[in-house]
C-alpha cells in the first residue's frame, strides 16, 4: 500500500481517480493505522486490486497450448506437407465451393420459409396454427439423414410427380428420378429441416418483443406487414441472432451428411482422395482447417450483425471488435476500461 | 431534463368546423359494450365529443378507461354499440341493417385519423427520435422523407426537444420520450388525440413539462381524450370531466361542477383519494 506522506499537492486531474476496485478491502485497514488526513487521501496514488488467479491460469493455458502446438509441429504422422500439398487442390475447391453455396442456399431459404412458419404460429387463424405446429413437429421428429433419403429415394414411392386438378386433369408429369437429382434432394431435405428449426426460433424472438411496440404501430395505421418488417422483426433479432448463429455454423458442417448420397461436398472430396491414397489424417486435417476458417470468419459476421442490431439498446456505443478481442486477452486488456467478454 | 417548456407556435388541427352550421360531434359513442370472458368491462357507455374539446376521463383502476379509449380506434373491438368519428362508424361499415367489420387496411387507413399516446411511451426503441416520428407519414401517408423530416424537426421544436432527433429513445428521461411519443402522434395530423394515463410512469418531476405540452396542444384546439389522475389537469384544461365507474359513465359535465361538487357517492369516494 503506497501512500506518499508529504502532502504535495493533488495534481492529477480529478476524472483519473476512478475508482477501480471494490470499496472494503482497503478501507478497513487504512481506518486501522491513524486517520489520514484528507490532503493525504487526495494525494494517495490507486492501485488498481491485483489478480493473482488470472495470471496462473493464464500461465498454465498458454503451456498447454505450447505443448499442442509443440505436438501438431513435430509429430511427423500429421503430415503437415502432405496437407499444404492438398490444401488448394482443384477438386477440394470445388467441395469446398459447393459446402459454402449449399449451406448459404439452404440457410436463405430455409429462413424465407422459417418466418413464415413463425408468422402463422403466431397468427389468429386457427388453421394456419396448427398447420404450422404440424410442420416443425413432423419435421424434428425425423432425423435429418432420413429425411435426405427419403428425398433421394422419393422415386421408389412416386415414380412420377404431376401438375394438374386434384384428382382430375394432370397437365404435367415428370419422372422423380430425374427431379430429385442427389443435390437437390440435399438441399430441399436441409431446407425444409432449417425451416422448421429457425420458425421455433423466429416465434421466440417475436414473442419477445413487447406487445405494445405493435400497439403504437398500430395505432399510427401502418400497415400489419409493415408492423412485423419495420417494428416487430428488427426488434426480435437481438433474440434471433445467436441461436441463428448456431444453426448456420452447426448447418455448415451438417452438409457433409450429403456424402451419403455422394454430393461431392467439401468432406466427401476428400473422403474421394484418401480412399485411394490412404492418407486419410492429413486429408481430414485439410477439411477440419477449411471448417475452422469458415467457421471463424462466421463467428465474427456474427458478432457485427449482433452489433448491429442492438443499436438503440444501450447508452453507449458498443466496442469494436479488436477492442473487444484485446479486452479478452488477460494479458493486453483489463487496464482501464474493463471490457465487456465475449457472452 | 432541462430544455426550456414549449411556447406557442401553433400546430395545423383538423378541419375547421363550416361556419354558421352547428357543428356535429367529432366523436359519437352510443351504448358501447366489452366484455372479457365473463368481465363486464364496458357497460353501455353513451359520450359525445366535440371539435376542440378536451375531455378528461377518472374513474378507478379496472372501471374501462383504457378499454373505451381502445376501442376509439379500434385496438379492441366492441361487442355492442357503436363508436363514431367523424361521421364514419369506426371498424365497421353499414348496411342493410348490419354492421361488417372492415379489413384491416380500412380499420388501418381510419386509425391514421386518431392520434394515441400510452402509459409507457411505446416508442421504438431501434429508431431514432426522428425515424420514430417519420415513419407513420413517410409510410402511411407517403410523404417525403425530405418534408417529413422538416416537419418532424419543427414538431420537436414544439415539444421543447429541438437538436435531439438523433438520439435513441433510451438515451432520453421518461418526460422526454413522452413528448417524443406526442411529436410521433402529432405528425399523421390526427382528427383527435388519446391519451391514456401518459404522466403515470413518470417521476413526479418530469410530469410538469408532460402536461404543459398537452396544456399548449389543447390551447390550439386539438380534441382530447385524456385519461389522467391529474385532477389540477383537469381542472384547468378539460372541458368535461367524465367519470367511469365500473364500465358505466356515472358522472360528467363541466370539471367545475365534477371535480368540487360530485354527486355520485363513487366519485366523491375517488376524488377523496386522489385529492
Ligand atoms: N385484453 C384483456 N383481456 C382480458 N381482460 C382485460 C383485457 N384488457 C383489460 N381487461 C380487463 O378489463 C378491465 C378494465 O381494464 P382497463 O380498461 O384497462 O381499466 P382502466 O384503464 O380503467 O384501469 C380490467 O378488469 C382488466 O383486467
Ligand atoms: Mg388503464
Amino acid at each position: 500500500m503506497t501512500r506518499s506522506q508529504a502532502a504535495e499537492p493533488a495534481t492529477e486531474p480529478p476524472d483519473t481517480q476512478v475508482l477501480v476496485e471494490p470499496p472494503g478491502s482497503n478501507i478497513s485497514t487504512a481506518a486501522l493505522d491513524q486517520r489520514a488526513s484528507d490532503a493525504e487521501l487526495l494525494a494517495a496514488k490507486l492501485v488498481p486490486l491485483r489478480r493473482p488467479g488470472q495470471w496462473i491460469c493464464a500461465a498454465a493455458v498458454l503451456v498447454l497450448i505450447a505443448m499442442l502446438i509443440h505436438t501438431l509441429l513435430t509429430n511427423k504422422r500429421f503430415q503437415w506437407d502432405v496437407v499444404g500439398d492438398y490444401f488448394t487442390r482443384g477438386s477440394i475447391m470445388h467441395g469446398l465451393l459447393l459446402t459454402l453455396w449449399l449451406t448459404a442456399a439452404v440457410m436463405v431459404c430455409g429462413y424465407l420459409l422459417g418466418i413464415g412458419l413463425a408468422a402463422m404460429r403466431l397468427s389468429t387463424n386457427p388453421i394456419l396454427r396448427t398447420l404450422s405446429f404440424g410442420y416443425v413437429w413432423l419435421i424434428r421428429s425425423v432425423p435429418p439423414l432420413v429425411q435426405l433419403l427419403f428425398w433421394f429415394e422419393l422415386a421408389s414411392l412416386y415414380p412420377t410427380l404431376s401438375l394438374g386438378i386434384p384428382f382430375g386433369h394432370e397437365f404435367v408429369t415428370v419422372k422423380t428420378a430425374h427431379l430429385f437429382t442427389g443435390l437437390l434432394a440435399a438441399f430441399v431435405g436441409l431446407t425444409l429441416d432449417v425451416a422448421a428449426f429457425s420458425a421455433e426460433i423466429v416465434r421466440g424472438g417475436i414473442l419477445a418483443v413487447e406487445h405494445g411496440q405493435t400497439e403504437a404501430a398500430q395505432a399510427l395505421g401502418l400497415s400489419r406487414g409493415r408492423i412485423f418488417r419495420r417494428i416487430v422483426l428488427p426488434q426480435a433479432m437481438p433474440a434471433i441472432i445467436p441461436a441463428s448463429g448456431n444453426l448456420l455454423i452447426g448447418m455448415l458442417k451438417a452438409t457433409s451428411i450429403v456424402s451419403v448420397i455422394a454430393v461431392t461436398d467439401l468432406l466427401y472430396s476428400v473422403q474421394l482422395i484418401y480412399n485411394q491414397n490412404y492418407l486419410i489424417m492429413p486429408l481430414l486435417l485439410v477439411a477440419t482447417i477449411w471448417y475452422i476458417i469458415l467457421t471463424t470468419l462466421l463467428s465474427i459476421g456474427q458478432y457485427y450483425v449482433e452489433r448491429h442490431y442492438a443499436r438503440g439498446s444501450n447508452r453507449h456505443s458498443s466496442p469494436g471488435f479488436w477492442e473487444l478481442t484485446r479486452g479478452n486477452l488477460p494479458l493486453f486488456g483489463r487496464t482501464r476500461h474493463d471490457l465487456a467478454g465475449l457472452a | 431534463m432541462s430544455e426550456p417548456i414549449p411556447v406557442s407556435e401553433p400546430i395545423p388541427v383538423s378541419e375547421p368546423v363550416p361556419a354558421g352550421q352547428v357543428a356535429a360531434p367529432l366523436v359519437r359513442i352510443r351504448g358501447l359494450r366489452k366484455s372479457f370472458g365473463t368481465n363486464v368491462v364496458l357497460d353501455g357507455v353513451d359520450l359525445d365529443i366535440g371539435h376542440g374539446e378536451v375531455t378528461v376521463l377518472l374513474g378507478p383502476s379496472g372501471s374501462g378507461k383504457s378499454t373505451l379509449l381502445r376501442c376509439i380506434n379500434h385496438l379492441e373491438r366492441p361487442d355492442g354499440g357503436f363508436v363514431e368519428l367523424a361521421g364514419e362508424i369506426v371498424g365497421y361499415r353499414h348496411d342493410h341493417n348490419k354492421l361488417h367489420e372492415l379489413h384491416a387496411k380500412a380499420i388501418t387507413k381510419q386509425r391514421t385519423k386518431v392520434g394515441m399516446v400510452f402509459q409507457q411511451f411505446n416508442l421504438f426503441p431501434h429508431l431514432t427520435v426522428l425515424e420514430n416520428i417519420i415513419e407513420a407519414p413517410v409510410a402511411v401517408r407517403r410523404e417525403s422523407k425530405k418534408d417529413a423530416t422538416a416537419r418532424a424537426l419543427a414538431l420537436l421544436e414544439r415539444v421543447g426537444l429541438g437538436g435531439r432527433e438523433r438520439s435513441y429513445p433510451r438515451q432520453l428521461s421518461g418526460g422526454q420520450q413522452q413528448r417524443v411519443a406526442i411529436a410521433r402522434a402529432l405528425a399523421m395530423e390526427p382528427q383527435l388525440l388519446l391519451f391514456d394515463e401518459p404522466t403515470s410512469a413518470l417521476d413526479p418531476e418530469l410530469v410538469g413539462e408532460v402536461l404543459a405540452v398537452m396544456r399548449d396542444l389543447a390551447l390550439d384546439g386539438m380534441t382530447m381524450i385524456v385519461v389522467t389522475h391529474e385532477i389540477g389537469f383537469a381542472r384547468e384544461v378539460a372541458d368535461t370531466v367524465v367519470f367511469l365507474d365500473g364500465g358505466r359513465i356515472v358522472e360528467s359535465g363541466a370539471p367545475a361542477e365534477v371535480l368540487t361538487n360530485p354527486r355520485h357517492e363513487r366519485a366523491r369516494a375517488f376524488l377523496s383519494a386522489v385529492l
